[in-house]
């Protein structure tokens, strides 16, 4: 199974549990997490499911490149983690 | 009267209350730290709306059904998933959709699609006839990157004829709910732009287009250029020209009863956006734009540099009550149609949006 792990940040607007998923690429990884917690979605992916811009994933510490395909492939131990930017003032 | 007041700003939504005395006190916030663009409140089921942008994390849309004290997200608007389609930046409007149609809500975005939901936000729809047209490809952003809708106007005679202003791209009318559109521009110029587009329905930037309740025929807009009204549900507009101290600004509020009232919160021009001399004043027309009132009193006439944002401007059902909000932060009400203001708040974050609740 792979493991989704999100930054803490979002916690205050979307609860974000650690999952544990089936999926062989990192689409197939998020979109299992997303259909059961489909508000999460939007707060990853923009409306095209790409990435957003100040979002990043990594699998097993290695940043993923495909931001609108999300295709990389992923190792069926493997970690996800999704996190992003804070800006402001 | 309103004795209630929501203001959306940079960061959290303010609720404020009428106390005795006609003083208005911040009573509840919500979303503290978060950039609220839009609010709506629905007095055909009590619910409350609020449009976020994250930034980062997108978009979104919460509900409450009393009065913001709890908060539920909702499914925001979304752009459908096509090639090279866009994404949602901006909610930049939010209206009713008629008393015939409750639920049913209208939300205008950057960059520049309407959408429609009938069942208070928890689905939404592109209206694809209005985003097919072949002309809003040649919209264009104003201030922002990309062209946004600020303004939804449901006609209170009949909930299918729905105006929309776009910055920039003109005005457009559907009679038919959303079905059909065109644009409705006549009259409407751009001196800035080359003198063989100056007249193009499709460069034309309206910052804000109100609509008299009492009167639906007449419209009043703050456009880039000046102020316009239309006295003919937008088939013809024609130029004010003579509002004091400027033709320049974002927001406008027309009187509920009075379709020849209307207020304008001027600044300097399009290049230098704050008060004239650093005097705040709002002015108020009282006969369609003939002659203007500069009201000042309660206003900071030394070293004030407030702009107000098109939606940062409301007036309430009476007429007598107005309130508007400050992108330094300051919150203004009168409760005499602007002869005096009081000042509620010169500290909040910069205000995006003031609605009487």
């Amino acid at each position: 199974m792979v493991k989704v792990r999100f930054t803490s940040n979002l916690e205050r607007h979307v609860k974000t549990p650690t999952a544990e998923v089936a999926g062989g690429t990192v689409r197939e990884a998020l979109d299992a997490v997303f259909s059961s917690n489909p508000m999460l979605r939007s707060y990853i992916l923009d409306d095209q499911g790409a990435l957003r811009r100040h979002v990043m994933v990594f699998v097993d510490g290695e940043q993923v490149l495909d931001r609108s395909g999300l295709a990389d492939v992923v190792p069926s131990d493997a970690e996800i983690f999704v996190m992003q930017a804070l800006s402001g003032g | 009267m309103s004795d209630r007041l929501l203001a959306a700003t940079r960061k959290g939504l303010f609720q404020m209350v009428r106390r005795a005395g006609s003083s208005w006190r911040v009573d509840r916030t919500s979303f503290i730290g978060d950039p609220v663009t839009m609010v709506l409140s629905d007095p055909r089921d009590g619910t409350l709306y609020a449009a976020l942008n994250l930034g980062h994390f997108g978009v979104k849309l919460h509900r409450s059904e009393d009065d913001g004290a709890s908060w539920s997200e909702i499914q925001a608007p979304r752009y459908p998933e096509s090639e090279d389609g866009p994404s949602m930046k901006l909610l930049w409007s939010l209206e009713l959709a008629g008393d015939d149609r409750p639920g049913g809500l209208w939300a205008g975005s950057i960059p520049g699609g309407l959408f429609y939901s009938a069942d208070r936000g928890d689905s939404w729809e592109l209206n694809q006839p209005l985003w097919d047209m072949p002309e809003r490809e040649k919209w264009f952003g104003g201030g922002y990157d990309d062209p946004g809708i600020h303004s939804i106007c449901v006609d209170p005679r009949d909930s299918a004829v729905v105006r929309v202003a776009v910055s920039c791209g003109g005005v457009w009318e559907s009679r038919d709910h959303g079905r059909s559109w065109k644009v409705m521009c006549d009259g409407m110029f751009a001196a800035y732009m080359p003198p063989d587009r100056k007249h193009d329905p499709l460069i034309q930037d309206p910052h804000r287009m109100v609509q008299c309740p009492a009167d639906p025929d007449m419209f009043y807009a703050q456009h880039h250029n000046g102020v316009f009204r239309s006295a003919d549900s937008c088939a013809h507009w024609s130029e004010i020209p003579n509002v004091p101290p400027s033709v320049f600004g974002f927001a406008v509020a027309v009187h509920p009863k009075d379709p020849e009232t209307a207020w304008f919160v001027p600044a300097v021009k399009d290049e230098c956006r704050v008060p004239v001399d650093g005097k705040l004043v709002v002015a108020r027309t009282t006969d369609g734009g003939k002659t203007f009132a500069e009201l000042r009193n309660g206003l900071p006439q030394d070293h004030a540099y407030d702009l107000v944002f098109r939606h940062a401007l409301d007036v309430d059902e009476t007429g007598r009550v107005l309130a508007f909000g400050s992108t330094t932060g300051s919150l203004w009400v009168t409760e005499d149609g602007g002869d005096h203001w009081q000042s509620v708040s010169n500290h909040l974050p910069p205000i995006y949006a003031v609605r009487f609740a």
